[in-house]
Order: C-alpha cells, then sequence, then structure tokens
C-alpha cells in the first residue's frame, strides 16, 4: 500500500507521517509537493500537520488552493481515503471536503499536550481497526481547533455518524475538562458523508511507538491498510497486511 | 479604485479575542465599553471601470477567498473619488 504525503509550504509534520508509514507501519510512502498536480499511484493521502502558507488569512484558506487540491478532491470523490491531521484538517475543511470551520481556541493559548479521544465509529478507512468506544491518547498542538458548525449542521453530523472523535477524559467520559479547545460537542476529528475523508486536529502519527509517550495513533494507520488490503485484488503487495492479525 | 472589506464572525459565532480585548479594556476602565468583535479588514485596489464593477470584484474575491462563510460574513465599500460611498 502507498501513502502519499502532500507537502505545503509550511508543512511541520510531513516527515512525521512520512516516518509512521514507512518506519513503523512498514509501507510505502512519497511525498507530493503541493505545487504538483498529481498523487500518482498512491492508495491514500495524507494531508499532515503544520502551517502551510503561514496560516495566513485564516489556516489551510491559501493551502486549499494549491495545484495539488485539485487531485486530492478527484481521489476523495472517487472514493480514496484522505486523512487530514491538525493543519491537514483544517485545509479539508477550508476546501469544503469536511463541513464546518476552525475558530481560535477557546482559551486563547496554543494547545501543545497529550489528550484523550474516544472512537465513535469505526466504519471509516482510518477508524476500522479500532474499537468503538476506544479510548486513545495522542498529542495535540494547535491554537485554532476550536470547531465549529451551525447547530443543524452539528446535528445533521451526529445523525449520520459522522462525527468519529470526541475530546473525552481518560476515563472516555465526554466533559468540559477533556476539551481542549471549545469544539462544539467535543468534536475532535470527523469523515464526510461517503466516510472516505476523515480529519482530526489530534496527531497519529506521532503517536505510533511507545518511546514517544503513545503508540495509541499506529491504529489509525492499520485501519487504512486492513480496508486497502480487503480491497486490492489478489496478488497486490500489502507489506503490513500479515503483522495486522497479530 | 480602493474598495474596503470588513469581515467580521457572524453573531452566532463565539469571539474569543474579542472578548479578551473587552475584558481588557474593562481593566484598563473602559467601564462603558459593552462588548467587542474582532474582524479582518482589507483594502482591494481594483482596476475596474465603475463602482458597481469593483464591488462586483471584490464581492466575488470575499465569497471565495477573504471571508469563510461557515463562520464570517463582509461588509463591502467602494471608496468614490471624493471619500467612500
Amino acid at each position: 500500500m502507498k501513502f502519499a504525503v502532500v507537502v505545503f509550504p509550511g508543512s511541520n509534520c510531513d516527515h512525521d507521517a512520512y516516518y509512521a508509514v514507512d518506519q513503523v507501519l512498514r509501507e510505502g510512502a512519497g511525498f507530493v509537493w503541493h505545487k504538483e498536480t498529481s498523487l500518482g499511484d498512491a492508495d491514500a493521502v495524507i494531508l499532515p500537520g503544520g502551517f502551510a502558507h503561514g496560516d495566513y488569512l485564516r489556516t489551510g484558506a491559501i493551502a486549499r488552493f494549491s495545484p495539488i487540491m485539485a487531485d486530492v478532491r478527484r481521489f476523495a470523490d472517487a472514493g480514496g481515503p484522505v486523512l487530514g491531521i491538525c493543519n491537514g484538517f483544517q485545509v479539508l475543511l477550508e476546501a469544503g471536503l469536511l463541513p464546518g470551520a476552525m475558530l481560535r481556541n477557546d482559551s486563547l493559548h496554543f494547545r501543545c499536550e497529550h489528550v484523550h479521544v474516544r472512537v465513535e465509529h469505526t466504519d471509516t478507512p482510518f477508524t476500522e481497526a479500532c474499537r468503538q468506544g476506544q479510548v486513545l491518547r495522542m498529542p495535540i498542538a494547535h491554537g485554532e481547533g476550536n470547531y465549529y458548525a451551525e447547530p443543524d449542521v452539528v446535528a445533521h453530523l451526529e445523525r449520520n455518524r459522522q462525527v468519529l472523535f470526541r475530546y473525552v477524559d481518560a476515563a472516555g467520559r465526554e466533559t468540559a475538562d477533556g476539551n481542549p479547545n471549545g469544539s462544539v460537542a467535543n468534536i475532535a476529528g470527523l469523515c464526510n458523508e461517503a466516510r472516505n475523508v476523515v480529519g482530526l486536529m489530534p496527531h497519529p502519527e506521532r503517536a505510533c511507538e511507545l518511546a514517544l509517550g503513545s503508540a495509541d495513533g499506529l491504529v489509525m494507520l492499520q485501519s487504512a491498510v486492513r480496508w486497502f488490503a480487503r480491497r486490492a485484488p489478489a496478488g497486490v503487495a500489502v507489506r503490513g497486511a500479515s503483522s495486522l492479525s497479530a | 479604485m480602493r474598495v474596503r472589506v470588513f469581515v467580521t464572525l457572524k453573531p452566532s459565532v463565539f469571539d474569543p479575542q474579542g472578548t479578551t480585548v473587552a475584558e481588557a479594556l474593562h481593566t484598563l476602565g473602559f467601564a462603558s465599553v459593552d462588548g467587542v468583535r474582532q474582524g479582518k479588514y482589507f483594502e482591494l485596489d481594483i482596476a475596474a471601470s465603475s463602482p458597481d464593477e469593483a464591488r462586483q470584484v471584490a464581492t466575488d474575491a470575499a465569497d471565495k477567498l477573504l471571508a469563510n462563510p461557515v463562520i464570517e460574513s463582509y461588509r463591502v465599500e467602494v471608496e468614490a473619488a471624493g471619500g467612500s460611498r
């Protein structure tokens, strides 16, 4: 399986994502510069964290016009799995590939710490190896992660089971203290209606090895491998597939 | 032609920056300031043959880029030769 990691000017988690795929997951990884117009033969796309285009105007507002985004949209429309992490999530929101928008954290502080999120639904390419209700401990690092959508949009997301991750405390309870940025309904991540485009503020790629404080994020990448293995025609190499059954 | 675009958070959207500025003003003794909403201001120099054309270009720009309709609204002012209109 091959993951394309899109690199915008100002991306700073692109190498973390590449490393997690290449060295921990042991799958194929390649960088795609934002000026390029094709994702090539990628099976999945990661929009990494960082500060694309300096976060000028609004987070993700300029990045959505990068040439590569036309192919990301084509890939997403064709059902390809797309994962937006932190700034990548913000880009997906600005691009309209996911609903809603980001506001400044309610504390106005840049929050850089480990948080807990609860997996709400497992029927997506990036959560299918999770257990429903599983609590993942992953780091956040953002100043604008205060997810906002109008109440009717949030109600629609809930009805459609598109809220994939919610900020919770260590015991998995949805509390105000567990919400690091004021996001409506404690929303930490969501998917589109087709369920193949996923965005979240926490960083699974930075939580793939115990040496980094948590390996809870790896299950999200393993999900993509499992999802792909089920769809891949016989004979297509999926390097990590056998280790997943362990 | 100079066009001004004012982008503000929708009334329904909480503005933590504006709230913090209001609190600071209260600390400074501006007791009469009931509320603050923070926004963005753009000046666009547009080559247009009429104010209406310039307004249309600025409105397009605001719709497509300057404002995010999920959280923000905007107002456009075209500056006439002798002032704004």
